[in-house]
């Protein structure tokens, strides 16, 4: 690395140059070129570049216009917090905007585009926002657009939203794949800095299993972007000998390019990892990014320091960069950011920047300190610049960016120093963003001028620069002690090891947030706050004066820090500015509240393989390829994907396979798939008393061999499932719930026995997924199941009444089967129950037993009309609303016993004698029909809200009658059958005449089903 | 969060189904009968099943191990702060409450 001599000497003649990258040292691998474009040119630079360093490089300073005033940005920063060098990275599907270039880790071939231009990055025509700026000052957007409101659809918005915004999202499906992964370790430590390397390192040698996240591709952090010695090497070797120990420790896992976005109750930590963001695309079967979720018991909070601009006139122009990002350019990437650095500095670190750039051979206009001569004299010493105690009021610039700094000295004179690139220094704030997601609350600090962790739990253990610690040899020692201490938190209390060596460099301060308007002449350019959302001081100004203090006002009026950045570099300016006009300090203005995620996250990570087909489960009966094969179309019921019919040669519609399926069942056999109904196993000596007290109706007097109709209530008094139950044994029960209710019935079940009553002696098991359930109906149906189950059982109507159970061990070797004699269609039926696996072989059989009566299979449309015709209640009238009363079963509320939901449907209001009960409705002309949820209406009076006297639930076309019928509910209904009502559908914009009448419009006295 | 289930260990929340109060019981057996309950047992029914407290600080509560056991368990929790402060099977929590 950093051996060739110069940049260009691998270079063609035709090759774009990088005329910014120093000659030698960085840690980039020059032996490794790597081509990019930029807005359709070609540039070069090396492996190891990030996206911002190679345009540094190539002396690209024109990145980004910006949101709102399409202003021309260049790069400020060299992390994550990067708030203007936004991009939109990559191609169609996989085009990502907001990309910050600064995280960006540059692959051969990457190809991107600026933001928020047109139609050129150069030639932004929307600048003129700048023109009218007024109009976008602070809550522009509760005052500008507010009338006429009639524009507000046709013209404001639309308008705004093209112009507005931050980049284009793709318009394709994500093409990639994405991973979500579980971790346990005893010390989380979050950060690959000098701080984190170095609290992992004693945490892991004292042998607790220790993860260390670092959001960069490389580990290392300052110490790759300093010159400080460690332990007597560069910083770089000593990041290279930590991670090669690190390595060999089993307890220890590194993770680079991984993000901590996020801290959650019990230790919960998510992370996202960059799989393959630095490669063109994924490999086969390589995830895109993977989504951790950490739990530990200890987490080092080694996020670092992120340094904070100072608010001037024309502050955010190109060139304009963090004195620290400017080092980092220089010292890791050797890219500069100009070849003339003026330094604008409140603080030690500041000069830093001068010292560094000045011994890379880069030329050092000036360093302007706010500070006075006093204060700067020991950290100027040995700077070979003009040193100015005063302020920069303005830069100059051109249409590429700075040329110039216009500066103000203490003593009253004015100079200006030309220069390329202005590295800014207003201090630093410790990065405390994820101490704060479980409500800790930073507390401001007066003489490190910055909030510092507080209020957060013991189990964060903030270290280092993200505790306020400044100096690499603080660092590395705080980071060290606070790794033993982790470790020892978590019964690990072996040896740290040795404490990695640094000098303590300065670091003082003198807090300074803003040069004045009012003592600068002349210097009318914005000065801005938050670079991303183009907040300025005179909006914060604004805010102030029309009352909006409050810091989360101050946010939503301004927009302060609300952009994609979270406000990283601006928040404690617009504290700051905001305490200042206040009178108050900042302390006392607050801060705001830090949630997760901390950086952007893709959709695609959070939902991890669950996407498309896979979002859900998909549960298939055991019948279903049975199914597919006999040309079946399936609805989704739940998870379960069901046969809704069965499609013959011929029939172009539904209504006709439906309308055969339904006269199978009515002239020969029919038999449909009922295996997603909910079985559920009750067990023990107190299970007739246990279903007693769950069941509205007697399930105790059930005799063996049985079957009943059977009705749940909730608490509250209301109709909450049905199903049947059948007596298999004297402490045997078999339960079926509805297919929607299954999994909460048996988490009912369940509360009952464990929570209500421990003390009876049952048991509840779901067996839904171990039986295949087949309903076999029609006059042909008893001669099929008898074929079926041969000598095993006697089905005839004496042997098998209706509601009797009974089991028979199938012939040929089959299964020993549970045949149920109950009826949802009111055909003479049977439910066959066999064990999942025989599902496909019963189906085969039945077809093959019952050719010759003309037996067919059918589907849950087919059902659904068999059961109108018969007048039974299923989800349309089990809605919620609904009591036993009001569906007609008020009969099933037993008065024998207490049960749930008995006590609430005492309650007058679900007793009164008008409430809408269930009837049947069929059109007076008969060739009319209507559709469920239209309301009923008496003959007479006007079709208003208030005369409203019912609903219709559930609507079919009968094969069997030939005409529209429906289930509904109508105020005094059984009083009423016979009466002529208009059912009115608003939505549809119907109103016909119908008449009500009796629920049951097929074997009304039930003797065909007894049959 | 994580709750920790008597039977399972220490678990993430996902794997669990929030109900609410556990001391609360939402049905009282006694008053089955050909008659209406009294009104006093249809308002303490109406108290049970439709009025919460919302407290700061500890409360008891029932989770359903529902993508693990199948356990109903007790859980005191912070509601401040979403720490678990002890957890027991709501079985055995019954026999304290019945008390």
């Amino acid at each position: 690395m950093g051996l060739l001599g110069t940049s260009t000497s691998f270079v063609g003649a035709s090759e774009p140059a990088q005329p910014n990258r120093l000659p030698s040292a960085g840690q980039i691998n020059r032996a490794r070129p790597v081509r990019f474009t930029f807005d359709g040119r070609q540039h070069i630079a090396y492996e190891g570049d990030t996206l911002a360093s190679a345009l540094v490089a190539s002396g690209t300073r024109l990145v980004s216009r910006s949101f709102k005033y399409h202003r021309p940005r260049g790069i400020l920063t060299a992390g994550p917090e990067e708030p203007s060098a936004l991009v939109e990275l990559r191609n169609g599907a996989r085009r990502e905007p907001n990309t910050r270039a600064t995280t960006i880790e540059l692959y051969d071939g990457l190809s991107a585009v600026s933001q928020n231009a047109w139609p050129s990055l150069r030639y932004d025509l929307m600048s003129v926002n700048q023109v009218a700026a007024p109009l976008f000052a602070a809550g522009f957007y509760y005052k500008t657009f507010m009338w006429p409101a009639a524009l507000w659809e046709k013209l404001y918005e639309p308008v705004i939203r093209s112009a507005a915004g931050l980049g284009r999202a793709a318009s394709e499906p994500d093409p990639d794949t994405y991973e979500k992964v579980w971790a346990h370790c005893d010390v989380l430590v979050v950060g690959g800095g000098p701080t984190g390397l170095a609290a992992t390192l004693s945490a892991g040698r004292a042998g607790a299993r220790v993860i260390l996240c670092d959001d960069d591709f490389r580990t290392g952090g300052r110490a790759l972007s300093e010159t400080h010695a460690i332990n007597e090497g560069v910083g770089a070797a000593w990041v290279e000998t930590a991670l090669d120990e690190l390595d060999a420790l089993s307890n220890v896992t590194v993770l680079p390019r991984t993000s901590v976005t996020g801290v959650y109750d019990g230790g919960t930590y998510s992370a996202l990892e960059r799989v393959a963001d630095h490669l063109p695309s994924p490999a086969p079967g390589q995830p895109r990014q993977r989504l951790w979720r950490i739990v530990t018991k200890r987490a080092v909070i080694a996020t670092g320091a992120i340094e904070r601009p100072i608010v001037f006139a024309d502050n955010d122009r190109p060139g304009v960069m963090m004195a620290s990002a400017a080092r980092t350019y220089i010292n890791r990437f050797a890219a500069t950011p100009g070849e003339r650095i003026a330094v604008f500095t409140n603080n030690d670190d500041g000069w830093q920047t001068a010292r560094d750039a000045a011994a890379a051979g880069v030329r050092i206009a000036a360093v302007i300190d706010t500070r006075p001569a006093e204060a700067t004299r020991d950290v100027a010493r040995g700077i070979d610049a003009p040193v100015i105690n005063g302020v920069v009021t303005r830069t100059d610039a051109n249409a590429h960016g700075v040329t110039g700094v216009f500066v103000r000295a203490d003593d009253g004179s004015s100079h200006t120093f030309a220069c390329t690139s202005l590295a800014v220094s207003g201090g630093w704030n410790p990065n405390v963003a994820l101490t704060c997601h479980k409500r800790g609350k930073p507390e401001w600090r007066e003489d490190i001028a910055a909030f510092v962790p507080a209020g957060h739990s013991a189990d964060l253990l903030p270290a280092g620069a993200a505790a306020g610690v400044y100096g690499m040899g603080a660092c590395l020692r705080s980071g060290h002690e606070t790794g033993v201490r982790a470790a020892a938190d978590t019964g690990f209390s072996g040896s740290g090891g040795a404490i990695p060596r640094a000098d303590d460099e300065a670091a003082r301060i003198t807090a300074f947030w803003h040069v004045s308007t009012s003592k600068a002449s002349g210097t009318k350019g914005k000065a801005f706050v938050d670079h991303q959302h183009d907040v300025t001081r005179e909006d914060i100004a604004l805010a102030h004066l029309e009352g909006f203090r409050s810091v989360e006002h101050l946010k939503r009026y301004t927009t302060l820090g609300m952009a994609t950045d979270q406000g990283r570099l601006s928040n404690v300016l617009g504290l700051a500015l905001m305490a200042e006009a206040r009178g108050i300090s900042i302390a006392e203005q607050g801060t705001t509240m830090f949630r997760p995620p901390y950086a952007p996250m893709a959709i695609g990570a959070l939902a991890g393989a669950h996407r498309d087909a896979s979002s859900k489960p998909t549960r298939l009966t055991p019948s279903h390829d049975w199914a597919v094969e006999q040309n079946a179309s399936f609805v989704d019921a739940g998870l379960w994907k069901r046969a809704e019919w069965y499609t013959r040669a011929g029939e172009t519609t539904w209504r006709q396979s439906c309308g055969r399926e339904v006269r199978t069942v009515r002239e020969a056999v029919g038999f449909c798939d009922v295996s997603t109904l909910g079985k559920i196993d009750v067990v023990g000596p107190d299970a007739a008393v246990f279903l007693d007290r769950v069941y509205s109706n007697l399930m105790s007097t059930l005799p063996v061999g049985k079957c009943r109709y059977g009705l749940m209530l909730r608490e509250d008094g209301f109709v909450y499932d049905d199903g049947t139950v059948a007596r298999l044994s004297e402490q045997h029960y078999f339960v079926t719930t509805t297919t929607a209710n299954a999994g909460l019935v048996m988490q009912r079940l369940d509360f009952a026995r464990q929570v209500l009553w421990p003390d009876l002696a049952v048991n509840v098991t779901s067996s839904t997924d171990q039986w295949a359930q087949v309903s076999i109906a029609g006059p042909q149906a008893r001669t099929l199941v008898q074929r079926l189950v041969g000598d095993a059982c006697d089905v005839s109507a004496d042997g098998l009444a209706f509601m009797g159970q009974t089991t028979a061990q199938l012939p040929d070797g089959g299964p020993l089967a549970r045949i149920y004699r109950i009826s949802f269609s009111g055909e003479v039926a049977f439910e066959v129950g066999v064990p999942a696996r025989f599902g496909r072989a019963l189906c085969e059989r039945l077809t093959a037993l019952g050719s010759d009566l003309g037996v067919a299979p059918y589907g849950t449309e087919a059902l659904n009309v068999l059961r109108i015709e018969k007048g039974h209640v299923s989800g349309p009238e089990l809605n919620g609303m609904t009591t036993a009363g009001d569906l007609c079963l008020g009969g099933l509320m037993s008065k024998r016993k207490d049960f749930i939901g008995r006590t609430l449907s005492y309650r007058p209001a679900l007793r009164a004698p008008d409430r809408p009960t269930l009837v049947g409705f069929k059109p007076c002309d008969t060739s009319e029909t209507f559709q469920a949820g239209a309301h009923a209406f008496a003959a007479a009076g006007d079709l208003t809200p208030a005369n409203d006297e019912g609903y219709v639930t559930s609507v079919c076309h009968s094969p069997t009658l030939g005409h529209t019928i429906a289930l509904g509910l109508v105020r005094n209904g059984p009083d009423r059958h016979g009466e002529r009502v208009r059912i009115h559908d608003p939505l549809r914009g119907s109103t016909i005449d119908a008449e009500v009448c009796a629920p049951h419009f097929y074997d009304p006295t039930g003797a065909i089903q007894r049959g | 969060m994580r709750i920790t289930c008597p039977h399972c260990g220490q678990r993430d929340i996902s794997e669990f189904t929030y109900l609410g109060d556990g001391s609360i019981r939402t049905l009282a057996l006694g008053f089955g009968g050909p008659d209406a309950p009294p009104d006093a047992e249809i308002d303490a029914a109406h108290d049970a099943v439709f009025l919460r407290d919302n407290p700061r600080g500890h409360h008891r509560e029932l989770w359903y191990h529902a993508l693990g056991c199948r356990q109903w368990v007790d859980v005191v929790r912070n509601t401040a702060t979403h720490d678990v402060i002890s957890t027991r099977a709501a079985a055995a929590a019954h026999v304290e409450l019945e008390r």
